[in-house]
C-alpha cells in the first residue's frame, strides 16, 4: 500500500478508535454525575464502579488512539491520552448521542445503561476477532465488565418495570424517551464502512442480538416495546446534542484554565 | 427506603482463603440483590471470590452477657489439649 492509503486507513483507524472512547468516557461521565446522589448507599457505589469501568475501557482506546494518531505524521507534536480527552472540542467526539443525554431520574440512567452496555455486549464479542490485536485485548477485558453492567442494570429494569404503578410509568417512560436514540448504534458511520473488512465489526449483524435481548428483558419486566420510528444520528460525525457543549465545559475547565495541570 | 429493605450479613473467601470471612453489612430487597450489591461493595479491591449474604435475622448469636458461663470453663480444662506428648528429636514438623 502506498503511505497515502496507510495513512488514510489509518485516520480511519483513529476515528473507529476515538468513537469508541468518546462514547465510553461520555458514559462513564454522566454516571459519574450519580456519585453521592445515588438513592442508597449500595446503587451509589455500584454505579460509580460502572462509571470507573467505562472511563478505564476509554483510557485503554485513547492511549491506542494516540499511539496510531502519533505514527501518522511522525514530525507533528506527539499527542497523548489527555490530549484526546481534554483537548477536543464537542465537534470532534464522536460518541453516541445516547450517551451523552441528561441523567433524568433513575430510571432514565438504568434506560441507558440498559441500552448501551446491551450494545457494548454483543459488540465487543465480536470485537474480539478483530484482526487488530490491540482492539481485540481491549475487548476482550472490557466484555468481562459489560457482562455485569448488562446483569445489573436489565434486573433494575425488571425490578422497576414489574414494580409498583410509580416505578412501571417511570422505567416506561424512560425506554420510550431514549429509544430514538438507539438506532444509531447499528448505522456504520464512513469509517466504519472503510475497515469493515478485518478490523472493525458490521454493526448492523449484532442488530438482530440486541434486539431479541432488549425484547425479552422487556417481556420479563412487563413493559412495552416501543414503536419503531424516527432514529437520531449524527454523534459518529460530530453533529451533537445540546448537551456535549455542557458534558465538556466541566469536564475539560481545569485542563483548558491551567493547562498542563498534573495531580 | 432503607428503614423497609432487610439488612443482611455478608461473607467473603478470598482467592487463597479457605473459609468465608465476615466483611460487613447492607439492606438489600431480596436475595439476587443482596449478592449484586455485596459484589459492588465489599470486592472492589479483589478482596475476595466468593459471596455469602445471610440475612441478619437468621444469625443467632450468643449473648455478651453469657461469655463467662459458656466459655470461662474451658481455660482450665487442660487435659483436653493434645499437649503431653513426647516428640522425638527427629520430627521436626509436627
Amino acid at each position: 500500500m502506498d503511505s497515502k492509503a496507510t495513512n488514510n486507513s489509518k485516520n480511519d483507524l483513529v476515528n473507529y478508535i476515538l468513537y469508541l472512547a468518546d462514547s465510553s468516557l461520555v458514559m462513564g461521565h454522566r454516571l459519574s454525575e450519580w456519585t453521592g446522589h445515588g438513592p442508597m448507599i449500595e446503587q451509589d457505589i455500584a454505579i460509580t464502579n460502572i462509571a470507573l469501568d467505562l472511563i478505564g475501557q476509554a483510557r485503554n482506546f485513547y492511549q491506542y488512539a494516540s499511539e496510531i494518531s502519533n505514527s501518522i505524521d511522525p514530525g507533528k507534536k506527539k499527542i497523548t491520552e489527555d490530549d484526546l480527552a481534554y483537548l477536543r472540542n464537542a465537534d470532534e467526539f464522536k460518541n453516541l448521542l445516547l450517551t451523552e443525554l441528561p441523567n433524568g431520574d433513575w430510571a432514565m440512567t438504568i434506560g441507558k445503561i440498559f441500552f448501551f452496555s446491551t450494545w457494548q455486549f454483543y459488540f465487543y464479542q465480536k470485537l474480539i476477532y478483530s484482526s487488530d490485536k490491540q482492539l481485540s485485548a481491549i475487548a476482550e477485558k472490557s466484555l468481562k465488565e459489560v457482562t455485569y453492567h448488562v446483569k445489573w442494570s436489565s434486573d433494575w429494569v425488571i425490578r422497576l418495570g414489574d414494580g409498583t404503578e410509580e416505578s412501571k410509568k417511570r422505567m416506561q417512560k424512560a425506554i420510550d424517551d431514549l429509544w430514538p436514540y438507539t438506532g444509531e448504534m447499528f448505522v456504520a458511520a464512513e469509517f466504519e464502512i472503510n475497515l469493515e473488512n478485518s478490523v472493525t465489526i458490521n454493526v448492523s449483524s449484532i442488530k438482530k442480538d440486541w434486539l431479541d435481548k432488549i425484547k425479552a428483558f422487556l417481556k420479563e419486566a412487563t413493559l412495552e416495546m416501543p414503536e419503531d420510528g424516527w432514529m437520531q444520528s449524527g454523534g459518529k460525525n460530530g453533529i451533537h446534542t445540546e448537551h456535549l457543549g455542557y458534558i465538556l465545559a466541566e469536564m475539560q475547565f481545569m485542563q483548558r484554565a491551567y493547562p498542563g495541570l498534573e495531580w | 427506603m432503607n428503614s423497609t429493605e432487610p439488612l443482611w450479613e455478608i461473607f467473603i473467601r478470598s482467592k487463597q482463603g479457605l473459609d468465608h470471612k465476615h466483611v460487613g453489612s447492607l439492606h438489600a430487597a431480596d436475595a439476587e440483590t443482596a449478592i449484586e450489591n455485596a459484589r459492588d461493595v465489599y470486592t472492589r479491591r479483589m478482596e475476595g471470590v466468593s459471596i455469602w449474604a445471610v440475612e441478619s435475622k437468621y444469625i443467632h448469636a450468643t449473648n455478651p452477657d453469657e461469655a463467662e458461663s459458656l466459655f470461662d470453663p474451658a481455660e482450665d480444662k487442660i487435659y483436653r489439649h493434645p499437649t503431653f506428648y513426647n516428640l522425638p528429636d527427629e520430627l521436626k514438623y509436627m
